[in-house]
């Protein structure tokens, strides 16, 4: 009884995980996919990294300690870039190594054993709390928000943010906030499918998306349901066979995508074929 | 006639350097200026000063405010800027041009649409406006950038080098629907492709760290030494010829 009580519990809180994770995935992978910034949330993700070791040292959560240096790292890649002091891709390169530096030295320096670690590196559902789910699914509500309401703002800047410069002064306001909430989707989904990993659980489902569409908000619907498709299928193989959830999510993810690039080669369908999910138009 | 703005001895730089100095020039009602010079001459800071996106050294830009405000002027940058495999439709790029008067956080209304459908239809782009910006032609491309410059209504046209991605065989179409705006609007054109555009603006203005102004359309051998080295002319009369200078 008890034992059917926490594997209900534990297959909601699953369920849940699963959720929020690919909505949040889904609207910031979408994100960095069309604005090709898929490297340089790589270098948030392992930045944060270094966050997780401090906290670990420091005794406070790994998790705020990701939270911190992910969201730094990402407005000082942004800030450079928008200076234009330092090549872009140089400053991911070494901010990516340093986080990973910071950690492993703050780790080393932690005495005992660091518990989670291995949590931290490749994902682990079973040492996820609720607090950090509740966390995902408050992150999943400002997310949909933020983009319902700057729909808009964010596809004018992303397309052309010469032009939106012309006309207006917050362009980079609105970028720092962005480019902060995807990290802070990073972090937070790096309990799921862990630091080596996550960047996939970001950028496949959007890919897998826009083999079946072009318009942007279609994109993200699609992204949104094959990443929960991956997850949850992920998580069931994962508790099932005892392998790594991260790994299984990202494995079962490009079996997707395989699947869907291979039945659109056969359907003839190219992305300017919309499969159309009906969207009210803005 | 009426001036819609004067820019009084200005100066300005780009990158610390200095590459405006004592300019004086003012711009009309209906006035339709080619911007010539060489590269690096200034044309391109003489606009972005215009949209007060360089602050001047010295000297200042005075808007006529009865006539122009800054939410005026609409601006076609060179094409560089935007990321044409970006997922946005015609529709997207067009209503993006309201910015000009909204700002970037309104939400969009169905009166915008509308607008946006007939500037769609008025640029000869029918069918297209949930067509994908990759997958345009160059000259549709080029009118889609020009109606998301006009959609605002402007006063106030600037034109960065809308030659650099012209399709010769809209070429004269899109210089044309220039014309037509210019019935709506004054236009402020930079181009290097004097002998094309001296067929369809009204008067000139040479900038090479100076300005030089020339009421007419007729290009004279003055202009052509602003470029500093041979250029070839091609004017259009009955018989096509060219022109080259004595090098």
């Amino acid at each position: 009884m008890t034992e059917s009580i926490f594997q209900y519990g534990f297959i909601i809180k699953s369920l849940l995980g699963a959720l929020f994770a690919s909505i949040t995935a889904g609207l910031a992978g979408t994100y960095i996919v069309t604005r090709r910034m898929v490297f340089l949330s790589g270098g948030i993700t392992h930045a944060s990294f270094g966050g997780i070791g401090i906290g670990y040292f420091a005794g406070f959560s790994p998790v705020a300690g990701a939270a911190l240096f992910g969201i730094l790292s990402a407005l000082g890649i942004e800030y450079l870039s928008v200076r234009q002091k330092i090549r872009e891709d140089s400053a991911i390169g070494i901010l990516w190594a340093f986080g990973m530096a910071v950690g492993i030295i703050f780790i080393w320096l932690t005495p005992g054993y660091a518990p989670n670690l291995m949590g931290y590196l490749f994902g682990s559902l079973l040492t996820v709390t609720n607090a950090e789910i509740a966390a995902l699914g408050i992150l999943s509500l400002i997310l949909i928000f933020y983009f319902i309401i700057f729909y808009r703002t964010i596809i004018y800047i992303s397309f052309d943010e010469e032009f939106a410069r012309t006309y207006s002064p917050y362009v980079n306001t609105i970028k720092y906030i962005t480019t902060s909430l995807i990290a802070l989707t990073i972090v937070l989904n790096i309990r799921m499918a862990g630091v080596v990993l996550v960047i996939s659980l970001l950028t496949i489902p959007p890919n897998i998306a826009m083999l079946l569409t072009r318009s942007y908000r279609r994109i993200i619907l699609w992204a949104v349901m094959a990443g929960f498709a991956g997850t949850a299928t992920g998580y069931a193989v994962s508790y099932f066979a005892g392998i790594p959830v991260g790994a299984t999510i990202i494995f079962t993810l490009v079996i997707i995508w395989v699947i869907v690039k291979v039945m659109v080669r056969f359907a003839g369908k190219g992305p300017s074929k919309d499969l159309r999910i009906p969207v009210r138009n803005r | 006639m009426s001036q819609l703005f004067e820019i009084v001895s200005l100066a300005a730089a780009y990158n610390g350097n200095i590459v405006l100095e004592e300019i004086n020039f003012s711009v009309n009602e209906n006035d339709f200026i080619g911007v010539i010079g060489p590269n690096g001459g200034g044309k391109t800071t003489l606009l972005r000063v215009i949209l007060g996106l360089v602050k001047p050294l010295k000297g200042s830009v005075i808007f006529n405010t009865e006539l122009l405000t800054s939410k005026q002027i609409g601006y076609l940058p060179q094409l560089q800027t935007g990321d044409l495999t970006y997922p946005v439709t015609v529709m997207d790029v067009l209503l993006s041009g309201l910015m000009i008067r909204k700002g970037l956080f309104a939400p969009m209304t169905g009166p915008d649409r509308k607008k946006a459908s007939e500037v769609i239809e008025e640029l000869g782009l029918a069918g297209m406006r949930d067509t994908h910006m990759n997958e345009l032609s160059g000259g549709e491309l080029q009118r889609v950038l020009l109606g998301r410059a006009v959609i605002g209504d402007p006063k106030l046209l600037l034109l960065d080098e809308p030659g650099n991605f012209v399709d010769t065989n809209f070429e004269n179409d899109f210089y044309g629907k220039l014309c037509e705006l210019n019935n709506r609007m004054a236009i402020l054109m930079v181009s290097h492709d004097i002998g094309t555009i001296s067929a369809y603006v009204k008067s000139f203005a040479c900038v090479n760290r100076t300005l030089h102004y020339h009421p007419s359309s007729e290009i004279t051998n003055e202009q052509l030494l602003a470029y500093g080295c041979p250029i070839q002319l091609i004017t259009h009369g009955d018989v096509p010829h060219t022109v080259l200078k004595h090098h």
